[in-house]
């Protein structure tokens, strides 16, 4: 059966700031290119980044990126490859300010300068004193630079295909990439977008998890088609967490609120936080915090009718106070806990926030196989991608970041490939839409299947009981028995809505297809890995004078590569060998 | 209201840009948006159709809707109240 075929230079799939940045390149080369987003562009997930975006412009004090490297490299517990990382931060001042020529409204100096304040892990001269590196636009970064990137697209007539699915990767017998097939929700038409190019810029997928700060977007769809498609997975054991989840919901609780004396109790109301960190108790660094409030959780000291939560305690403070210091705090707990703060304890627990891990890519956006040669045709940016500068644990500011630099590295790179080997569509194989095709009739036939949902939430608590942010091996051993089983069930899932036009329940039954691949990756690569480095932490690999922090570097300094094929694992060498400047060694990681 | 209108809108009340959209809008989508009259149907719908950053606030009362016809949803909003993940 064959399905309507549109030709162009470059498809990218997402919207969000990586895919935005790589298709300015593109479409300003003149490109013909098409962006295929599952939203409105300005209503991808990167809106919520608030922090900021790093960049060593020194505008407030004496920075260089050399430091920020060093952060960079520190932060990643020494997993993170040492060229890409060179690139990130070499690059940040000059994407940064290109950014702020295209209209994004950064805060400002008195003297007109781009403003810069501390954040978390940003030093100076290679982990002395903080310094002041992040660039922000009051608390809607994201926001600002995702409306700045949709402008300048509009500008460079970007064809956009708003509220599309891609459904798979097209690949030929030699691997080459050749495009996406993609679903039109509006008319529940499939069609090919035949490409010399393919760049996937889809996001993350924290919604494996049942706590989870993500948005319901972040399904892990770039993940899911490559992962079809026969492309590894990197690192996907290392997922950041935040401590302050409010519980059943996911939605955060800003580290404000420890900040301002907001203090952790257990159910009998003790304030644990001061056996596990005696000087700073509540403000110790987010992961102390959360494991700390898994082990009272795990030892029978949580708190509800299932013991399944902590209590983050700002009744002792005065309301005035609460209501000036943190706007909007006690309307969300009130919203989604059911709790004035005022009167009673927010019930919290750690929530899953970033994917480390990915499709696998080089500094240039290009996606890699094992051995290190190229995909041709494919490229990832973004947190869809594994380049990789965040290793085991991301530095705060260089999510917005990465989606810059290697957004627009990326569309670089396809500039450059097509002026040499993809200089013409190859042809797609005869039976390029078979597999597709047949998933979706396989859902469409689908009778005493499983439901989507429940389904879908069987993943998410597996996932959240059996590998969240404290790892156990007894507990990841059964998990992955478990989420194989789960498997089988998502392989049954059945719709009831069978018609064409805006089926959503079509749509979730495809989003849950990829959510399990990255679940399976995540389980299995966190099982196999037999130390605790960055925020991945086992309860068997302790901190110990011989393993500071549990990191095992002689047998695990060493990125996971995950093959959906038979779920093997294979691992491959870290890059220590930045572009221009001698190697980061390794060392204890300790703030 | 259709099928399909009605699916548009789900989709767009449950796929936003912040979490904590997602859950009021797509919990009150079921909840409580049979209930509206026509009226309030639409202004619902013009809501859902606002950017995540400037209907946000007025949902978390840090800014107050000027629109009287959007504050009366924007009330019924801020008074739903969410537990259940997705």
């Amino acid at each position: 059966m064959s399905i309507p075929v549109r030709k162009y230079d470059a498809v990218i799939v997402g919207a969000g700031g990586a895919g935005l940045r790589a298709a300015i390149q593109l479409s300003e080369a003149g490109l013909k290119t098409a962006v295929l987003s599952k939203v409105f562009p300005t209503r991808s997930h990167t809106v919520a980044a608030q922090g900021g975006v790093s960049a060593s412009l020194g505008n407030s004090e004496q920075d260089h990126w050399h430091w920020h490297m060093y952060d960079t490299v520190k932060g990643s517990d020494w997993l993170g490859d040492q060229d890409a990382i060179e690139f990130m931060c070499r690059k940040a001042p000059e994407v940064v300010v290109e950014l702020e020529h295209f209209g994004m409204p950064f805060d400002r100096t008195d003297e007109g300068k781009i403003y810069q304040r501390p954040f978390g892990g940003h030093m100076s001269n290679f982990g002395e004193k903080p310094v002041r590196r992040a660039c922000a636009a009051a608390d809607r970064t994201g926001h600002a630079m995702l409306h700045a990137l949709y402008q300048r697209n509009v500008r460079a007539n970007t064809q956009f295909f708003v509220e599309w699915m891609a459904l798979d990767l097209i690949r030929d017998e030699e691997g080459q990439v050749l495009g996406v097939i993609a679903l039109e929700m509006e008319t529940g038409e499939v069609v090919a977008f035949h490409a010399k190019a393919t760049i996937f810029a889809t996001g993350g997928a924290g919604r494996i998890f049942y706590s989870s700060t993500n948005a319901f977007i972040n399904t892990g769809d770039g993940l899911g088609m490559a992962a079809r498609a026969g492309i590894q997975l990197e690192d996907m054991e290392f997922w950041q967490f935040h401590p302050t989840g409010v519980a059943g919901a996911g939605v955060l609780i800003t580290e404000g609120v420890r900040g301002e004396g907001g203090i952790l109790r257990n159910s009998a109301g003790e304030r644990f936080m001061e056996r596990y960190a005696p000087n700073a108790k509540d403000l110790a660094s987010r992961d102390v915090v959360s494991r700390a409030m898994v082990t009272e959780i795990n030892e029978g000291r949580g708190c509800g009718p299932n013991k399944d939560f902590v209590l983050l305690d700002i009744t002792h403070l005065d309301p005035a106070t609460i209501m000036k210091r943190l706007p909007g705090i006690r309307e969300i707990s009130i919203q989604f806990a059911g709790i004035d703060p005022i009167k009673a304890p927010i019930p919290v627990v750690p929530t899953c926030h970033y994917q480390m891990g990915g499709i696998p890519t080089n500094y240039k956006g290009q996606v890699v196989n094992e051995n290190g040669s190229t995909v041709a045709g494919f490229y990832a940016a973004g947190e869809c991608a594994c380049a990789s500068v965040h290793g085991a644990n991301r530095l705060g500011t260089n999510s917005l970041l990465d989606l810059l630099v290697f957004g627009k590295s990326s569309g670089d790179t396809v500039i450059e490939d097509m002026a040499s080997g993809l200089k013409a569509h190859k042809e797609l194989p005869a039976n390029f839409a078979d597999k597709t095709l047949a998933r979706l009739a396989r859902l469409e036939n689908q009778q005493n299947g499983s439901n989507v949902h429940e389904t879908r939430l069987a993943m998410q608590r597996t996932m959240q009981n059996h590998c969240g942010v404290f790892r156990f091996k007894d507990k990841l051993e059964e998990g992955v028995q478990k989420i194989l089983e789960i498997e089988k069930q998502v392989a049954i899932t059945e719709i009831k809505d069978k018609s064409k036009v805006w089926n959503t329940a079509r749509v979730e039954a495809l989003e849950l297809d990829n959510l399990i691949e990255v679940a399976k990756a995540t389980m299995i690569c966190a099982n196999a890995r037999k130390e605790s480095r960055g925020a991945h932490v086992r309860d068997d690999a302790p901190d110990t004078p011989e393993m500071p922090n549990g990191r095992n570097d002689k047998e695990w300094h060493k990125h996971t590569l995950w093959q959906r094929d038979g779920n093997k694992l294979s691992y491959k060498p870290v890059v220590m060998t930045p572009l221009s400047v001698e190697t980061i060694a390794l060392k204890t990681r300790s703030y | 209201m259709e099928r399909e209108a009605l699916n548009r809108l789900q989709w767009r009340c449950t796929r936003r840009a912040l979490l904590e959209l997602d859950l009021i809008l797509g919990k009150f989508l079921v909840e409580e948006f049979p209930g509206l009259s026509e009226d309030e149907k639409q202004v619902f719908a013009e809501l859902a159709d606002m950017e995540d950053h400037d209907l946000w606030p007025m949902v978390n009362g840090t800014e107050v809707c000027k629109d009287a016809r959007q504050a009366a949803i924007i009330a019924m909003l801020r008074k739903s109240e969410v537990r259940r993940p997705q």
